[in-house]
């Protein structure tokens, strides 16, 4: 481009953009981020703003500000849904931890070396397809007269009915969110130094001292990461109590909903409670953060 | 073919683990868990060629209801708006992420710390307290809910996530290409479009297709930013398969699920080339 016999000039990236340092960030930087700012920021901090109007409804004129709406959520019929809620995310995360785990195990340090990543990935390809769907798959198998009590009945068993009760939101929960945690424990557990393990046997540990002492401590930072993540989706979960769980699985989620698009209006209520939900959340990734292994989730 | 001919060969360069646990409860339980992953979907598919109106029992193989499902018009364009979401949504966000990942690596700036945060919120913020947010603040602009705010309101998370997958590519990348186009007469521009971009295509690509299997499956916020001007296809099987069964959803599945393992199949085959690529080089 440059003529031979012209002067060499600065050809360094800060030398080029020197006149115009302005541009290249803005170009770069500001149409995501007045996007997300108009989207994502703006109404986050709206709802912050309605949850103070204490008994905003659509459609009616709106007092002052003050607390009513967050007192609302100390009712004890909303407590009882903020338990079930944290019920769920912390029931179908330790599910989830307990069948997750050997899995991961498995896969990570016992399966064959060559088939290694093709079965990892056969195990997280229901990820793949509708979570609305996977979930309307267990209405199918655990309906009265579905598949789950045909095999019990075969069996010679006593049908179960657990559709629209909380067993079928854990199963549905647990079902929904292994993969996840299959994933992120995978990625700790491929880390894992084995010459750990080889020293501790050979200076005469078992291998289930091995386990407990050295594996389970090695990887506690991806245990504690996936187990948040889990919790994090488990606990602001819709299909799965809806769909499984019935009228008696309302969890904040469904409740949260039901303010906006039920019949009730009752927005500044629902704000509210999303607040609760974000810090809630918020909670949960500061503990992530502080505890978890970040490399992990991020490399997952 | 003498017997021993065909038994497994230690891979010599990665010698086996010596002392392990030799447990075999491990890969059993693997297995049964494979099982429990796969049980559903496989109902779903034995189901749907099932003759019966209740899928109670099974009365004999039948294709009714993929016939069924492929006469339902409102089926089919609650899937074509769905398509249309996703596509035009992913599209728009794959140059704003990328742009804002890119972005993110190269410059230091005033507040960059807060602008990252923020780009992060989309993946933590659960998705109805997203929805409801963005339903609130359309309702308090007067502007009317239809297929664009839905298409607004996943451009938000579609590009957080291509953001994140994109930024992750970048950091592993060699900065020294794309001085070598600069030192060798290139503008900055054509640096980026002729270099970076295509060392960051395979990224772009698995953020789009992360991107494009959140969206075809998000129900909250499309419920949320609807109005009556759009019926994406989740909206349309959640109002279905609440009130109970309907075999028409099972032959759906099956169609969905075949459609999900090919962009499975591709985002893995990409993945794998561009390893194989780095690999080499």
């Amino acid at each position: 481009m440059t003529p031979a016999s012209a002067p060499i000039p600065s050809t360094t990236w800060a030398a080029r953009l020197a006149p115009r340092r302005w541009l290249g960030p803005v170009v770069l930087l500001a149409p995501a981020g007045v996007w997300l700012l108009l989207l994502l920021v703006l109404p986050t901090l709206l709802i912050l703003e309605i949850s103070l109007v204490p008994g905003l409804r659509l459609g009616q004129p709106s007092g002052g500000y003050g607390l009513g709406n967050y007192l609302q959520i100390l009712q004890p019929v909303y407590l009882r849904v903020i338990g079930r809620s944290l019920a769920f995310a912390v029931g179908s995360t330790l599910l989830c931890l307990v069948l997750g785990f050997p899995v991961a195990y498995w896969l990570a340090l016992l399966s064959p070396r060559r088939w290694r990543n093709l079965l990892l990935v056969g195990f997280i390809l229901p990820l793949w397809t509708s979570s609305l769907l996977r979930a309307y798959a267990w209405t199918t198998i655990l309906r009265p007269s579905g598949v789950f009590n045909t095999m019990l009945t075969t069996l010679g068993l006593p049908a179960q009915n657990w559709l629209n009760t909380p067993t079928a939101v854990f199963i549905g929960l647990t079902y929904s969110f292994l993969p996840y945690m299959v994933l992120i424990l995978y990625a700790s557990l491929e880390k894992l130094d084995t010459r750990l393990l080889e020293a501790a046997a050979d200076l005469g540990a078992t291998p289930r001292q091995s386990f407990w002492k050295i594996t389970v401590p090695q990887t506690l930072p991806g245990i504690a990461a996936a187990s948040l993540l889990v919790f994090i989706s488990t606990l602001s979960d819709f299909v799965v109590p809806t769909l499984l769980g019935g009228a008696s699985s309302m969890n904040i989620s469904r409740l949260i909903y039901n303010q906006f698009l039920g019949p009730t209006r009752a927005w500044g209520f629902g704000s509210a409670l999303s607040m609760v939900l974000i810090l809630a959340v918020s909670l949960a990734i500061a503990l992530l953060l502080r505890y978890g292994d970040r490399n992990t989730v991020t490399e997952a | 073919m003498r017997p021993n001919s065909s038994a497994p060969q230690p891979d010599p360069t990665h010698p086996p683990i010596p002392l392990m646990p030799r447990l075999t409860w491990p890969s059993l339980f693997t297995a049964l868990m494979y099982a429990f992953m796969y049980f559903p979907i496989i109902v779903l598919g034995v189901y749907s060629f099932n003759d019966s109106r209740y899928s109670a029992s099974w009365d004999g193989f039948s294709l009714r209801w993929y016939r069924a499902l492929f006469s339902d018009r409102r089926l089919l364009s609650a899937l074509q708006d769905s398509l249309t979401i996703a596509v035009v949504a992913v599209a728009i966000s794959a140059v704003l992420g990328t742009l804002m990942a890119i972005g993110l690596a190269r410059y230091r700036f005033r507040g960059k710390a807060l602008y990252r945060g923020v780009s992060y919120l989309p993946l933590i913020i659960p998705d109805i307290a997203i929805a409801v947010a963005t339903l609130v603040f359309l309702v308090s602009m007067a502007v009317p809910l239809s297929l664009a705010t839905i298409i607004a309101a996943h451009m938000v998370f579609c590009l957080a996530y291509i953001a994140v997958v994109v930024s992750s590519r970048l950091q592993r990348l060699d900065p020294n290409l794309e001085e070598a186009a600069l030192d060798l007469g290139a503008t900055p521009t054509q640096a980026m479009i002729q270099v970076l971009i295509p060392q960051l295509a395979p990224a772009i690509f698995a953020g789009c297709l992360l991107a494009f299997v959140l969206s075809m499956d998000d129900l909250l916020i499309s419920s949320f930013t609807a109005g009556g001007g759009a019926n994406p296809l989740p909206i349309e099987i959640f109002s279905r398969v609440r009130t109970g069964v309907k075999p028409d959803i099972n032959a759906l599945s099956v169609v969905l699920i075949l459609g999900s393992a090919l962009l499975a199949g591709l985002a893995e085959y990409v993945r794998y080339r561009s390893d194989r690529i780095r690999q080499s080089t």
